[in-house]
């Protein structure tokens, strides 16, 4: 392993810029790009997650935005019930996101390939439904979430700083999970049945087993990216969970680098701070968002972590 | 018994038109082993170009024949400059090249012609009720509806059957690699396949505006419904997509119509009416899963191996 490599030291560059983030919105004044940056960080953990099932695991989610409105509505729909706390609201979200990956996961996991992408949409499109179908917290319209979540003085999330730096917590302690999973023998084996199924089955794995419980993990990581999400917003609605949102988390990771352990976090910086420059410009930002996705697909092999590992071997 | 048969009606047509649609996916997907998501534009590009032309000529038949056309050419175009470099790259790829073209298509709808819908009117002649059982009348255009897309049903099935390019056709989604090596030009037919594809797709658009505004994002729905049933039918098989139209438009329409009674026998009636919208739009999506579980590779699958 080399010392120093281009995409180690763009890597190191951004994650010091996301630290330092405040600080620099504090002494410029601009307290919009705080706000920016705290969803980038959170969708860039959502990002984070769905790389660990198709970068690692080889499976590929089209229905992941399912969990930012679990983990959304979890926070959203206790909060109108008057539990404010933080310390019930966050666990209920990651436990309603597992259960949920848990039950999805055992069927979709019966298909592969174009199957299974197809399946898992069909069931985040249920999710959008049924949350459509909420007319106690707002249906179509979606739930206001009138009160951050409550961790009673430990931290308060309304202080734009504070909360910022929960979401970064939240991300850095995710990315070193994906890591050590990565790197154990749990991971490995993941990364074995995603070359060869087959041959990792007659060795003696029960490949299922292994992917369903990776599939559990990433849906419960994604949950907690939604309970931030919703109180990033103070509002959640089906929306979250469109399946366009899906395609977006997709197209976050793919940009980045899937399989990459910072390509995904990389990804969702460059495509969310391109959508807001581009909408700067111009109203029709997606004309030239939409061609440029077709472009990085074409040309792009590897995304942005795969480019700057190209730019390495000179 | 009104409803009954009306409704039936509706699903019957809704089915039907969802096939069309389906029968372009499922036939690029199992020929160029392609997943395409813009095919949702090609079907609002379909009502679009309807809506305008309709409106230059002032003639619906008219205007819905030039939109045919013109949804043709845009899929020949759409596959020559884009589509055709993703052949034999991963399923993701495909998922986000062409996730990137429906953002595109969107949006440049919405700079042509602006944000707001627009409408198709019909013509008087497609208006009227049309008797079909005693005391039972029925809209002459859904009328309409039912009766194009079963002969196009028709003729695409004697095309696919009958005919050397359909046996061509059948041919690529058996075995694709083996109709190279015979000496066919594939390229040559696989812009022929997806210029149909998209035709097809025009075509259910432009059935539908009428009945329905044409707007932005009109594709994505639909879209996601065809998927559901190519899935079903079993990728790459006509007669899978054709019989799982039917059952999906279906159940879908009937469950919209009738579920909320039904509901309301078991349950609560405020419980039935806030149940009952989400869980009819579940229906086709829970099908789906039932039959994913049960036969993984669809009802129908066409490359059996």
């Amino acid at each position: 392993m080399k010392a120093f490599t281009v995409s180690k030291a763009v890597t190191a560059l951004m994650l010091a810029g996301l630290v330092l983030l405040p600080l620099y919105s504090q002494l410029s004044g601009n307290i919009f790009i705080l706000t920016l940056f705290t969803r980038i960080v959170i969708l860039a953990l959502a990002a984070a997650s769905l790389n660990l099932i198709m970068g690692f695991g080889g499976m590929m989610s089209f229905g992941h935005a399912a969990y930012l409105g679990i983990g959304g509505y979890a926070v959203g729909m206790l909060a109108q019930e008057g539990v404010g706390s933080g310390f019930i609201q966050f666990p209920v979200a990651l436990a309603a996101s597992a259960t949920y990956a848990l039950v999805i996961g055992a069927l979709s996991l019966r298909t592969r390939g174009v199957y299974f992408i197809m399946i898992t949409l069909a069931f985040a499109q249920m999710a959008y439904y049924v949350a459509s179908g909420l007319a106690r917290y707002g249906g179509d319209d979606g739930l206001t979430v009138y009160k951050r979540s409550d961790f009673s003085g430990l931290i308060n999330l309304s202080n734009r700083t504070q909360f910022y730096y929960l979401c970064l917590a939240c991300l850095f302690a995710v990315i070193v999970l994906i890591w050590r999973i990565a790197n154990s023998r749990f991971g490995l084996v993941l990364q074995g049945l995603r070359s060869n199924e087959q041959r990792m089955q007659a060795i003696g794995f029960p490949a299922k087993r292994y992917q369903l419980v990776c599939f559990v993990i990433s849906g419960t990581m994604c949950g907690l990216a939604g309970a931030l999400l919703a109180n990033n917003t103070d509002f959640v609605s089906p929306a979250v969970m469109y399946w366009t949102r899906s395609g977006d988390l997709m197209v976050m990771v793919i940009l980045g680098g899937m399989g990459t352990l910072f390509g995904p976090v990389m990804g969702a910086v460059v495509f969310l701070l391109l959508e807001e420059f581009l909408s700067q410009i111009t109203e029709y930002w997606a004309l030239i968002m939409g061609p440029l996705l077709l472009l990085i697909v074409l040309f792009g092999r590897g995304g942005i972590m795969g480019l700057l590992g190209r730019l390495n071997r000179g | 018994m009104l409803l009954v048969v009306e409704q039936f009606l509706n699903g019957l047509q809704f089915g039907l038109l969802l096939f069309l649609l389906a029968a372009g996916l499922t036939l690029v997907f199992g020929i160029m082993d392609l997943v395409n998501l813009a095919h949702g534009s090609l079907y609002m590009m379909g009502a679009y170009f309807a809506a305008t032309f309709a409106a230059w000529t002032g003639s619906f038949l008219l205007g819905a024949l030039m939109a045919l056309g013109a949804t043709l050419v845009l899929g020949i175009v759409l596959e020559m400059t884009a589509l055709r470099h993703l052949y034999g790259r991963d399923h993701l790829d495909h998922v986000l090249a062409t996730f990137g073209l429906i953002l595109f298509f969107n949006e440049a709808v919405r700079l042509i012609w602006g944000p707001a819908g627009l409408a198709l009117p019909l013509p008087a002649w497609l208006t009227v009720p049309v008797p079909i059982l005693p005391g039972i009348h029925y809209p002459a255009y859904r009328l309409a509806i039912i009766v194009v897309a079963l002969l196009v049903a028709l003729l695409l099935y004697l095309g696919v059957m009958r005919t050397r390019i359909g046996m061509l056709i059948r041919a690529g989604a058996s075995n694709r690699e083996m109709i190279g090596a015979l000496g066919i030009n594939i390229k040559l037919l696989y812009t022929l396949v997806f210029g149909l594809g998209a035709a097809l797709a025009g075509l259910a658009g432009l059935m539908q505006a009428p009945i329905l505004t044409v707007q932005i994002g009109m594709g994505e729905n639909i879209l996601i419904l065809a998927f559901v049933i190519i899935v079903i039918g079993g990728i790459g098989s006509i007669r899978g997509a054709f019989l799982a139209a039917i059952f999906v438009g279906m159940i879908d329409t009937l469950g919209r119509a009738f579920l909320p009674n039904l509901l309301r026998q078991v349950l609560s009636g405020a419980a039935a009416s806030t149940a009952a919208p989400a869980l009819s739009s579940m229906l086709i999506y829970l099908l789906m899963a039932i039959v994913l579980v049960v036969r993984p590779e669809g009802l129908f699958p066409a490359n059996r191996r």
